[in-house]
This record gives structure tokens, sequence and C-alpha cells, in this order.
């Protein structure tokens, strides 16, 4: 699904990745851990295509094919879905004008009709059904006025509506209580499939809790310095990042 | 599609020609340029007018000619030369007894062109169009509908013809011709325009539509709007325009007026699509519209607009909230992308008690554009609890276009309530991002934007023009990424 091979990238001239390898196969939950200012986001950001991140070596595979020329929206538009730290508030389109603009302009670009109104509606439905989300949440400006859980749930809502081959959730946990955290994770879960794959970013255990990983790596100073199960997240919650920043740096 | 990047989008996007920039070849009668009292007077036998109408548009000429043009606006333009234009020009196949059948076919293709085809019309049961190419109109539907109700739906020149009671009455009642240098040119040359006229007590049972372009390279334009609101009755009128590309400034001088007396309520809307010029400001319409309305007692006035054409704008839709407990409205979204200029706004003139006035208006600029509210909002001494809200909202794109408000207060009355709420905002490219990643391309992305921007006086405009309105938008902000 994913490949990413000896990965540079950097912004506004400052290098963030030092040479990322990565592979990600359809089926998988990959978490990336790593203390703050490791370039977890920044490595979102780049698979996801935003043009101020400067890719200065290396590729990125999605299903064998380099997405080095494609914007973002194409990448979107191949299934890479990005849930966003901070997702940005756009008054006056309500969260279902949005996604139903989404889901049209990527069926435009696989020479698609629009869905018609009839299964949106449906599909609406039984996404904001699975994820808890009230009828009136759906006509509400997008993210304006929402609260930290409602932000994160309606970027899983997001990803439940358009169905991506390849989701990343970037600090998705942050800002949720227990009880969103868990709607959330369970969303997640429901959405996951053999054909499909999640990379979680994050910087604590806890989601990991409720969307169990295949495979965890810990990001430290834009490399991936050490991978492993999902236990490696346990010895990470315990012992936090020092020994392993001690060991690289030894 | 996968070899679609977002270069070849801008690529294509710079050489879009203007929608609606053809040229339709009709024999035109026009008079020779220039403009002296023998032209006034050829204007007026023209149309057959009557000794009170001849001497009326002689009477505004000659307050015209001791006027100057102002320049208090925040626009920057080469004043036009008065002389240099021809002040009539009418579709020369026009026959008044003619149905709707025997209209010129090039003029149907044009409607066509426009998405207006009149055979469309005449299904569409909800509007009723007067249309008014170059001055003269030429088709008019629903009458007979209309009739019934003694609703009075027609072009002023037939209007003066026909009803030169009502006319006499209250033209220039709200917009005198020495109002300003505009309005006195308008007065003296007005070429056409609607009349409508509302019973007592009735309530227009359709919206009410006109359509105005521009066609015959080098004429200005001059329309002339009456409005006429009996006591308690309800109208919603709705004006839209195009204009076809052309190199030369075009000048555009309208003036309407309304009258909403006692109980009675006018909803006007327009959507103003002008040639705004191309990418490097050559060309566009000159657009300097005087309009305003008089609400007597428990009369609402409400204006809404959706200006995204001309070169240049300079535009107050006016309420005068003469009655006690009258209001007003103003919604404005106004658009200005490379080199536009548009300086609009309304003017809120409390005069009864329990007055209410109401200003949303969302500017939008573009571009090297420069897009300024100016508004008033005037309260008398008598005018016990009046109120106003304002709300100005302005939304930038790039680093090179300009946003201006210029709120006016002036209150000689202890009870009133003014409220002036203003935001200026950018698109941020986190918020582009943000669409792109779910799929949305920049382009669909600021529209998206734009259209939720201005939200709330896009819901104020009837349904279908809300639908033309967003596509308007959107065509208007094409090519302003980058």
């Amino acid at each position: 699904m994913l490949q990413i091979k000896n990965l540079h990238a950097s912004v506004e001239n400052k290098s963030i990745l030092k040479g990322i390898n990565l592979e990600v196969k359809a089926g998988e939950v990959h978490a990336i851990m790593g203390p703050n200012g490791s370039g977890k986001s920044t490595l979102a950001s780049v698979i996801a295509g935003k043009e101020e991140y400067e890719v200065e070596k290396g590729q990125i595979l999605l299903n064998g094919e380099d997405l080095e020329d494609l914007a973002a929206e194409e990448r979107a538009h191949k299934g890479i879905f990005l849930s966003f730290q901070y997702p940005v508030e756009i008054p006056g389109v309500s969260v279902t004008n949005f996604i139903k603009t989404a889901i049209n302009e990527t069926r435009k670009a696989k020479g698609l009709e629009d869905m018609p109104a009839k299964d949106m509606l449906k599909m609406i439905r039984e996404k904001a059904e699975m994820l808890e989300i009230d009828r009136k949440f759906l006509s509400r400006s997008l993210n304006e006025g929402f609260s930290g859980g409602e932000k994160k749930r309606n970027e899983i809502f997001q990803m439940a509506m358009l169905e991506p081959k390849l989701a990343i959730l970037d600090e998705t946990d942050s800002g949720l209580d227990i009880d969103a955290l868990r709607i959330v994770a369970n969303g997640v879960n429901k959405l996951k499939s053999k054909d499909n794959a999640v990379v979680v970013i994050t910087h604590y255990q806890r989601l990991l809790d409720y969307i169990v990983p295949d495979f965890v790596h810990v990001l430290y100073n834009g490399r991936i310095v050490k991978s492993g199960g999902k236990e490696l997240a346990h010895e990470l919650e315990e012992k936090g990042y020092d020994w392993v920043k001690e060991e690289v740096n030894a | 599609m996968s070899k679609y990047t977002e270069d070849d989008l801008r690529e294509e996007l710079k050489t879009k020609e203007y929608e609606y920039g053809f040229y339709t070849d009709i024999e035109s009668d026009t008079f020779p340029i220039g403009l002296n009292e023998d032209i006034v007077r050829a204007i007026s036998k023209k149309k057959e007018e009557p000794e009170w109408m001849t001497e009326w548009r002689l009477e505004a000429f000659k307050v015209w000619k001791s006027m100057e043009e102002p320049n208090w606006a925040n626009v920057n333009y080469k004043k036009p030369d008065f002389q240099s234009i021809a002040y009539y020009s009418a579709p020369k196949t026009i026959d008044p007894n003619k149905t709707l059948d025997d209209v010129d076919p090039d003029l149907l293709a044009m409607y066509k062109k426009l998405g207006i085809s009149v055979d469309e019309q005449k299904k569409m049961n909800n509007v009723a169009m007067d249309i008014v190419v170059d001055s003269v109109s030429v088709a008019t539907t629903f009458k007979k509908t209309l009739g019934e109700k003694g609703i009075i739906f027609m072009p002023i020149s037939e209007a003066i013809q026909e009803h030169p009671e009502l006319v006499k009455k209250y033209i220039g009642t709200i917009v005198p011709t020495k109002d300003n240098f505009y309005a006195a040119l308008n007065s003296a040359v007005f070429s056409d325009g609607s009349f409508c006229y509302i019973p007592k007590g009735v309530k227009c049972p359709m919206e009410l539509s006109t359509y105005f372009r521009i066609n015959q390279g080098g004429t200005g334009q001059f329309e002339r709007t009456l409005v006429i609101a009996d006591e308690g009755s309800y109208v919603s009128y709705l004006e839209g325009c195009t204009a076809p590309s052309r190199d030369e400034n075009q000048l555009h001088a309208a003036v309407v007026e309304l009258i909403a007396l006692d109980d009675a309520e006018i909803k006007y809307s327009t959507v103003q699509n002008w040639y705004p010029g191309n990418d490097k400001g050559v060309g566009g319409v000159y657009n300097f519209v005087t309009k305003r309305g008089l609400c007597e007692k428990n009369a609402k006035i409400s204006w809404t607009q959706v200006e995204t054409g001309s070169a240049v704008t300079w535009k107050y839709p006016s309420c005068v909230l003469k009655g006690d407990n009258s209001v007003g409205e103003f919604y404005s979204i106004a658009v200005t992308n490379n080199y536009q200029q548009a300086d609009t706004g309304t003017k809120m003139i409390h005069l009864g008690k329990n007055t209410k006035s109401t200003i949303i208006s969302k500017g939008i600029s573009a571009g090297k554009s420069q897009n300024s509210y100016r508004g008033l909002v005037q309260v008398s001494s008598r005018a016990d609890n009046a109120r106003n809200f304002s709300q100005c909202d302005s939304l930038l794109m790039g680093n090179e276009c300009g946003a201006h408000t210029f709120p006016y207060i002036e209150a000689k009355n202890k009870s009133a309530m003014i409220e002036h709420e203003a935001t200026t905002s950018k698109i941020g490219e986190d918020q582009i991002f943000y669409c792109n990643q779910r799929g949305i391309d920049t382009e669909k992305a600021i529209a998206l934007i734009v259209n939720g921007f201005s939200k709330e006086v896009l819901n104020k405009l009837p349904m279908e023009f809300a639908v033309e309105a967003q596509k308007l938008l959107e065509i208007s902000l094409e090519g302003s990424v980058g």
C-alpha cells in the first residue's frame, strides 16, 4: 500500500525528515510515536502533499505509484486521508455541504457523476449513527465553535464518508475525553478492513489501547529509530522516550 | 486527470475568456454621438413622449450641465468623455405589436447564450421577465396573469404612454433630477427600463424580473426603473445583468426608485455581472448607479445585491425610512478581482419613529482590486427609538488587494441605538490545504469558502437567483489563486 523510501523533507530550508523508511501493507495498522518535534506531523503533511514541505530526497509510493508530482487533492482522490491534528474552521459551510463537495469532487476526478442525493443522505445517516453524531451537528459550520472532541469526531466522520485506502490519524486522541476517545476509536476499528491501512500518529499510548497496532515505530530527530510490535508502545508508556534517545545518541 | 496539475489549471484559467463575452450582430438604430438639447429632444421624440416628459428631461439636462462629476469615492478611473457616447441605441427590428414568437431570432439566440431562453420563461410560472436589450424592452411575458391582479409591469416607455398619471406622480420624487451628476444625466437621457405598480393589498404572485445588458459597442445605457407598491401590497423584484466583452469603457448610469406606501413591502434583488475588464484592467463597464427607496408607515424595503462585475462600481442602494415603524434592509456581496474597483454601500435615513434598519455587507477582494464599503446611518431628531445594526465583513485573497470600510453615523436623537460590527479575514493556506486534502481543488475550495462567507446574504436571495449568484461568485474569482 504505502512505501516510503529514504525520505528527506524540509520546510523553510529547515531539514526535518532525515531518511524515513516505512512500509505499510493493506490490512495493517501502524503507530508512529515519538517525542515532540520529532517530525511526526511533518511526515503526515508530506504524505498528504502539503506544498510548503519540500521533499529533498527519497520517494513516497502508494500502491507502487510515485506521489511526487501529485497535488494534495490528487493524492486524496487516490485514497489518502489525513485526520488533522488541528482541523480548520470554514465559516458558513456546513459539515454536510463540505462532505458532499469532497465526495463529489473525488467522484468527478474519477469520471463519475455526482452521488445521488438519496444515497448521500443514506450514507450520512449511517456514518453519523456509527459515530454517535447528532443530526444538528451536521448543519453547523465546519469546525466553527466545535469542542476539541467534536472536531476530532468530525474528522473521523469525514474519513468514514470518504472511505480512504490509507488513513493517517494525526494526534487524533488529543483533546478527547475518554468517552469521545472510545467512540472515535470504535469508528476507526469499524472502518478497518483488509483492503485499507491506518497510520496512527500519537504521542501517548492511550489511543493504542483502543486502536491496536500491528507495528509501532518510534520517530526521533527525523528518523525511525526503533520499530516493534504493540508491546513497544507499552514500554514507551512506562519508560518514556529518554531511553530511546539515549540508545540513539550512544 | 492525474496529469492535470495545479499549474495546468492555473494556465487554463488565465486564458479563460469572460463567460458572457460574445457580441451579437443585430442591426442597430444608433443616434449620433454627443449630448446636447437636440439629442435629449430626439430621444424623447423617438419614444413619442408627451410634452411634460420632454420638458422634464430638458430640465434635468440643464441641471446636469451645471454639475460636476463627483470624485469623493475611493475609485480611480479615466473620466468618461460624455460627448463621445451615443445616447440611444435600439434593436432596429422592433415592433410594439409583436408576440414572443416574432422576436428576432438573433436576439433569441443571444438569450439562449445567456441561459434565459424565452421559451423556457413561458414555462417557468414563477418568473415573469421584462428583458431589456440595448435600451428597449423587446419581450414581456406573463402580462395577462399580472393584469388580472391589476399589477402593471411594463417598460417605462410604455408606462409613460399608458399610465402617465402614475409616472408623472412618482418619477423623480425619490431620486430628484438634481440629486447627483449621474442621476441628472440619467433623467435627461434615460432610454428605457421597467415600471411596476402593485395595487392596494395585492401580493404579487410571482417574482418580477428584468434582464439588462449592453450590446452595442460604445453605447451608454441609462435605465430608469420605478416600482410603486401601493398600501399593503408586496412585490419581489429581481434584476440581473450581463454584458458582452468590449474594449472601450462603457458607461452605465441607472436610476432606480422604489416607493413603498403604508404597510407595503418591496424586496429588490440584483445580480450585477457587467463586463469587469480583462486581467490587465483594460475595458470594463463603469457602473454609476443611484438606487433609493421610500418607506411610508409600517413599510419595508429590502435591497439585496450581488456585485461581481464592472470595472468601476459606485452604488449605494438606500432607504428613506419616512413612516413610523418602517424597516430598511441592505444585504450586499461585492466581489472585486484583477483591477476592479468597487465603492458600494447604503444609506439608511431614519426619519420616522421606531424605524429599523439592518446592513449586512460582505466584501471579497482578490487580485489587485480595491473594495470599499461606504455607508451612512442617519437618525433625525424626530426619529425616536430608531435602531440600526450594521455588519461589514471583508475577505481578502492575496497581498495586493485592498478592503476599506467607511461607515458614517449621524444621530440627532438620543434614543437611537446604532451598532456596527466589522471583521477582516484572509483565506488561509491552512484552509486551502484542508480542502485539498479532502479532494477539493484550490479553485473549488475558494468558491466554497467564499460562498460560506457570503451565506447570510445569499440566503436573502430568491432561490433561483441564489444558484446563479453562487455560480457568478465562482466565475468571478477564477484565476485569482496563485
